[in-house]
């Protein structure tokens, strides 16, 4: 066929009178990394495992490497899967739950200990080979579970929430190494999250997910430049961008007594609509202190909260009415009450459709 | 501050360290009940004791709480090879052999087919499980009674009737309804990523259970043994009925030794026979007990 590693053709999934899933489609290339993104319910740990074999789909077709696998067995489909619990089999030591899947597939020792032996150096859990998963960290468990699909030389992985049972700091550490695997073996990974830290920094293209549909594919500079829609904009992005309701009229954006003339704008359409729209402006976006001077469009605001984090600080004012938050230098020095100058750059800005809420 | 001020009595009325103890009025009180309770079980528990190591004639003084005077065993051997009931004076060695060979192989298949019943249901959610798992917990609460007939018949049909599988059969059935809720709900509380993980890795149903389940299965199937063998040991009215005469489990034989009155009622051997009938679910209860323990404390770190 194509030469795409992994395609969804018109997947449909319904439990029961619910419909998880709704005519969802998706090319996944060779070697492509793809993010799976989206709140809790939105069916993107249900994609995973229809595409594993774990579920059975309602409709539609699932293709692994040119075949057809829809009604293929999991172990049957060339896919490795590692789990959020780490799902590693208590009673085996680590060298019995790596060697597991191929002894069922009925692999000679020989070679069993080979690909046990490959996979523990890849990812340096040789000394742990004898223990039991019971006396592993969290860390060390996660990277057993990643062996475990290794070994079967499979050509797609999944990842259903890997890092989520991590604590923040493992988290970052396994977030770099998963994507050091991904170089070095190249396969087709497919991962799933709710933390669009590990979907930017891993992905190829992320497919953020809400509902059952997948709002919007792209490359993570897409998505976090040039939203297709609000909601995506909104869920993209911490803190979240900004959205202010008003009118867009002959290329000017206004509310009340604002108004931000959207020069150098990119439309997604080559005629620059009409009508009811809305404005949306990430925090890091606005520009403060000297440089505000350059922006095309400077607004005179009120602080109102100052939240420092270290490396930045974050302060709520208030424009047209609405909360409005700006990102500002860690040594800002504001206080709530203070007069702050700012700048708006309606290149890098976003304009939705108030109705349809797609991108303008 | 000087090191002696710290340990006068103004240090004793400052709170620092490990607060003392006191005890309480109501501490005395819960105390105090717990010890009756305990003498309530150990007092009857004590008089079978002394009784059944004392002559008849020192029984028949009447001193019910005295320690023998002269000490016998002559009433455990009794009662184990040569107290008659009915027809018969072999003791109760016999009733005990039945007793084995009735309980081991019913513990034995119940548990095996409830726990792969218990397997099937929480993991392979097949069509109708959900009505399969609500006849069976129904049946948990069945009457035995109202089966028996029944029973009766359909073993009678199949020439199992007054037989040692038919007993076998009747206890494995009536055990199933609880030890399937039991291992269902076991397995219910096991991640159910651990069994996508073994079927990735091709893992099929007879796989996963004997490699993956089984193996995590040691503290429910000691519940479940402990459970078996008290109930199917102490099983009175199935025995007597289903098993047939030849067949006689021991509370049966127990029950025909303490029943039968030839000449004068013999105390002594009738206590050793109860305690000999009552020392199996004991001895099993108190060594399973302590691996039942031991279970609980392995599964609660999980892998």
């Amino acid at each position: 066929m194509t030469n795409h590693s992994v395609s969804v053709k018109d997947l449909t999934l319904n439990f029961g009178a619910v419909k998880v899933l709704k005519n969802l489609t998706l090319d996944i290339s060779e070697g492509e990394f793809i993010v799976l993104l989206g709140s809790s319910g939105c069916g993107k740990s249900t994609l995973l495992n229809c595409i594993a074999g774990l579920l059975d789909i309602s409709d539609g077709e699932i293709w692994i490497k040119g075949k057809n696998v829809t009604w293929a067995e999991p172990a049957d489909r060339g896919i490795g899967m590692v789990f959020q619990s780490y799902a590693l089999y208590p009673q085996m030591s680590v060298r019995g739950n790596l060697s597991f899947g191929l002894k069922t597939a009925g692999v000679p020792r020989a070679e069993i200990e080979k690909r046990v032996a490959r996979a523990s150096e890849v990812l340096q859990i040789e000394p742990l080979l004898d223990r039991k998963p019971s006396a592993l960290s969290g860390g060390q468990r996660q990277r057993v579970a990643i062996g475990r699909a290794l070994v079967r030389d499979v050509d797609v992985f999944l990842f259903d929430e890997p890092l989520s049972n991590l604590d923040a700091k493992l988290r970052a550490d396994l977030r770099v190494e998963i994507k050091r695997l991904h170089q070095q073996l190249n396969n087709t990974m497919i991962y799933v999250t709710h933390d669009q830290v590990e979907a930017m920094t891993l992905a190829d293209r992320i497919a953020i997910m809400k509902g059952g549909h997948i709002m919007q594919l792209g490359t993570p500079d897409e998505i976090y430049s040039r939203p297709q829609n609000r909601y995506v904009a909104d869920f993209i992005g911490s803190p979240s961008m900004n959205f202010i309701d008003g009118q867009l009229q002959d290329g000017v954006f206004a509310r009340g007594d604002l108004t931000i003339p959207m020069a150098g704008y990119n439309y997604a359409s080559p005629q620059p609509p009409g009508g009811p729209a809305t404005i949306g402006i990430r925090p890091e976006h606005v520009v403060t202190g000297e440089l505000v001077g350059n922006a095309p469009v400077q607004l005179d605001v009120t602080v109102d909260i100052v939240e420092p984090m270290g490396s930045d600080t974050l302060v709520w004012t208030e424009v047209a009415g609405e909360r409005f938050r700006v990102r500002m230098d860690g040594h800002a020095q504001v206080r709530h009450g203070e007069p702050l100058r700012i700048g708006i750059v309606p290149a890098r800005a976003s304009l939705f459709d108030a109705k349809s809420e797609l991108r303008l | 501050m000087s090191t002696t001020a710290t340990s006068g009595p103004a240090a004793a009325a400052a709170p620092r360290g490990p607060k003392p103890r006191r005890l309480s009025v109501a501490r005395i009180g819960l105390y105090g009940f717990l010890i009756i309770s305990a003498l309530f079980f150990l007092v009857p528990l004590y008089i079978m004791v002394v009784t059944s190591l004392k002559t008849m004639p020192e029984i028949r003084q009447g001193h019910l709480f005295g320690l023998p005077e002269t000490w016998t065993v002559q009433p455990w051997i009794d009662a184990w090879m040569h107290a008659c009931t009915g027809r018969d004076c072999n003791g109760l060695s016999p009733g005990f052999w039945n007793s084995v060979k009735i309980t081991v192989p019913s513990v034995f298949i119940s548990i095996v087919i409830a726990s792969i019943n218990g397997y099937a249901l929480s993991f392979w959610r097949y069509r109708g499980a959900n009505l399969f798992f609500g006849l069976l917990v129904f049946g948990a609460f069945v009457p035995y009674q109202v089966v028996i007939y029944p029973l009766i018949i359909a073993l009678r049909e199949v020439h199992l009737f007054s037989t040692l599988w038919g007993i076998i059969i009747v206890h494995t059935i009536f055990g199933m309804p609880i030890l399937t809720i039991l291992y269902r709900n076991y397995y219910a509380a096991i991640p159910s990523e651990l069994f996508k993980a073994a079927r990735i890795d091709g893992a099929g149903f007879w796989q996963i259970f004997v490699r993956i389940m089984l193996p995590m299965s040691v503290p429910i199937t000691i519940v479940a043994i402990i459970l078996q063998v008290t109930g199917i040991w102490n099983d009175f009215l199935f025995g007597v009925i289903f098993a047939g005469r030849n067949n006689w489990p021991m509370t049966v034989q127990l029950n025909n030794i303490v029943n039968t009155t030839t000449g004068t009622r013999t105390y002594n051997v009738d206590m050793a026979a109860t305690i000999i009938t009552a020392a199996v679910p004991l001895i099993i209860y108190f060594i399973s007990g302590r691996w039942f323990v031991r279970g609980i404390a392995a599964g609660a770190v999980k892998g």
